[in-house]
């Protein structure tokens, strides 16, 4: 049994049933990547093993416990989450965005010490923030911004850490280096993470371990290297396309096939000669 | 760019030196001017000749203005954290129209006419109108949009009720009046007295939610990882907010603008922190409420300009001033 599993989820919203019966375990110490097409339930999965999507039935499990039952506090200590969207208060600099990922660790009677202190600056250190503690995070960029809430995340000190789609609205670069620094994380610090993300190259790059999914099921999962296929991603995004070894790592890299050959019955011509043609009939 | 907060402990300081400041006023100034020496013997020798005016008039007044207003400051933060609205005030949420619906049928219907009668009004009609807003704004599943929705048209519903009950009956309308108004002056030591341990609780009660409303900042889903749990920090923020606002209101009736203006003046001091927030806006807000009560005294000396009337019209030149500043910012 792993730390971080989930057996007979059923997850929806309102009314819409997003997965049946599902189940996954995370294996310890892994960079978990989950990717899928839109709207296949991989944020949803993500949300549900971070507690902040409630299934219909079904249970997460943290260390064997059902994770309803495990004082929210306690929770928050073993297992953080950077959501998708966050909103940083307005004026808040960031060494105090920061300094809240200690919640869990304080209260009432304990509210802040030298050791949450400590922590704060190894974490703007580690995600290097730590020149920017004094200004204020709706002043910086979203790059800046991001390694901000990251370094919040890991002001929680948590072995297990989900990151909802990391890279969403970074640019190529900024994308990278969010995920050079996961990586980093996952290596050096031996934090088990587990991250939602769009794109299949980035994915079975810095994966250890790649869950593919598609309509609410798991359809594959494994390490990269011996998963991703041209047939499973045929199968899980219906892209035609070829995968060959990526010359600068060796993990697999997704070409999509040229649309000319999948278009090759419908030439576009004939559409163009279709409109002009009603001029002179 | 903004410049930077400043020092968090001086401006805490700084709050509580203005508070005592103006607490001191409120004991010296008034319809009898006084030397401070005077107001001294006033206040600890029961046989100076000041003994009646300050010990027994213008001490459970300045007590009480003390506690209204702590208490107005804490709701209105609260209240603008929950809604994360900067401008939320405690009409926003129907809290006064309740008080003020539940008082007006005291006093038209039951016939009821002292104050030790329709503070029990006053503070009931504030709990139910919470209690409303949070079932129609969702119960567990409240957002802040739709517990401001549901606000405004209980908030539009009981003022509608209030206005064609007064039509009505025109023969209350003179016992209406004080209470419509604000003051501190009216209600006296048995107030002061009478309300302070609701105060006390939700005092208490918002020491104990500044830091999961920290939290909360940073939406529910953040909130949520970090352990805390949304729907519980909203609802304890509500039983908190009906104790200070009901308690408040019960005693001095509705004083408006002082839990909007304080948090939204303490926020550019303090930065977000709610843990400074509010214990700043704690120590302004009073400071604010005796500052504009004893200027109503000074105003119309020998007589009184009630402390309602000051708050009002100076915190809405303000308002206006603040609204202009953070359109033209914003452009």
């Amino acid at each position: 049994m792993t730390r971080l599993a989930a057996t007979g989820l059923q997850l929806a919203y309102e009314r819409r049933v997003v997965a049946e019966d599902l189940g996954v375990e995370i294996p310890d110490g892994s960079f978990t990547v989950i990717v899928g097409p839109n709207a296949c339930g991989k944020s949803t999965l993500l949300k549900a093993l971070a507690r902040t999507l409630r299934p219909r039935s079904g249970s997460v499990l943290l260390d064997g416990k059902d994770i309803r039952e495990v004082p929210a506090k306690t929770v928050a200590r073993t297992l953080g989450l950077l959501p998708q969207s966050s909103i940083a208060p307005d004026g808040i600099t960031v060494a105090d965005l920061v300094a809240r990922g200690r919640y869990p660790h304080q209260g009432l009677l304990r509210q802040w010490s030298a050791n949450d202190e400590e922590v704060v600056q190894q974490s703007m250190l580690a995600t290097g923030v730590a020149d920017l503690a004094t200004a204020f995070v709706d002043e910086l960029s979203g790059g800046q911004r991001q390694r901000v809430w990251i370094a919040m995340a890991l002001a929680q000190q948590t072995p297990l850490l989900l990151l909802d789609e990391p890279t969403t609205y970074l640019d190529i670069a900024h994308q990278l280096d969010v995920l050079d620094l996961c990586a980093r994380l996952h290596s050096d610090a031996e934090h088990t993470l587990v991250a939602v993300l769009h794109d299949l190259n980035q994915a079975a790059r810095y994966a250890t371990h790649l869950i593919a999914m598609r309509d609410g099921r798991i359809v594959a999962e494994g390490k990269p290297a011996e998963i991703v296929t041209a047939a499973l991603i045929e199968e899980v995004f219906g892209l035609p396309c070829r995968v060959v070894e990526c010359p600068e790592t060796g993990a697999p890299l997704v070409i999509p096939a040229a649309r000319r050959a999948v278009l090759s019955g419908h030439p576009l011509v004939a559409l163009d000669h279709g409109s002009g043609s009603n001029l002179a009939p | 760019m903004k410049s930077r907060p400043p020092n968090r402990s001086a401006v805490l300081l700084g709050s509580a030196a203005l508070l005592v400041v103006a607490a001191v006023l409120s004991l010296a100034v008034g319809a009898r001017p006084m030397a401070l020496s005077e107001v001294w013997s006033g206040l600890v020798d029961p046989h100076s000749a000041a003994y009646p005016v300050v010990r027994e008039m213008r001490l459970p007044r300045t007590l009480l203005g003390l506690e209204v207003g702590t208490a107005l400051g804490l709701a209105g933060g609260v209240m603008q954290a929950l809604t994360r609205n900067p401008l939320a005030d405690p009409g926003l949420l129907g809290i006064n129209a309740g008080a003020s619906a539940a008082v007006v049928t005291g006093i038209t219907v039951l016939g009821i006419g002292s104050l030790s009668g329709y503070v029990w009004f006053a503070f009931l009609g504030a709990a139910a109108v919470s209690v409303l807003v949070w079932a129609v704004g969702g119960g567990r599943t409240a957002t802040p949009g739709r517990l401001a929705l549901a606000g405004a048209a209980i908030n539009a519903v009981l003022y509608a009720y209030v206005s064609a009950v007064q039509l009505l009956d025109t023969a209350s309308l003179d016992a209406m009046r004080f209470w419509t108004v604000g003051s501190l002056a009216a209600s006296g030591a048995s107030a002061t007295v009478f309300i302070a341990p609701f105060i006390a609780v939700g005092l208490i009660a918002v020491a104990v939610l500044a830091r999961p409303l920290n939290a909360l900042a940073l939406g529910d889903d953040s909130a949520r990882a970090l352990g805390a749990r949304p729907a519980l920090v909203r609802a304890g923020s509500i039983v908190a907010i009906t104790l200070l606002c009901g308690a408040a209101t019960a005693a001095c009736g509705p004083i408006v603008f002082v839990g909007l203006l304080v948090p939204h003046l303490v926020r550019p001091l303090t930065g977000p922190d709610m843990r400074w927030l509010l214990a700043v806006s704690a120590l302004v807000a009073p400071f604010v409420l005796l500052s504009a009560d004893v200027l109503g005294r000074v105003l119309a000396r020998p007589a009184e300009v009630q402390v309602g009337i000051v708050t009002a019209v100076a915190g809405g030149a303000f308002f206006i001033w603040a609204v202009r500043r953070t359109r033209a910012v914003a452009v």
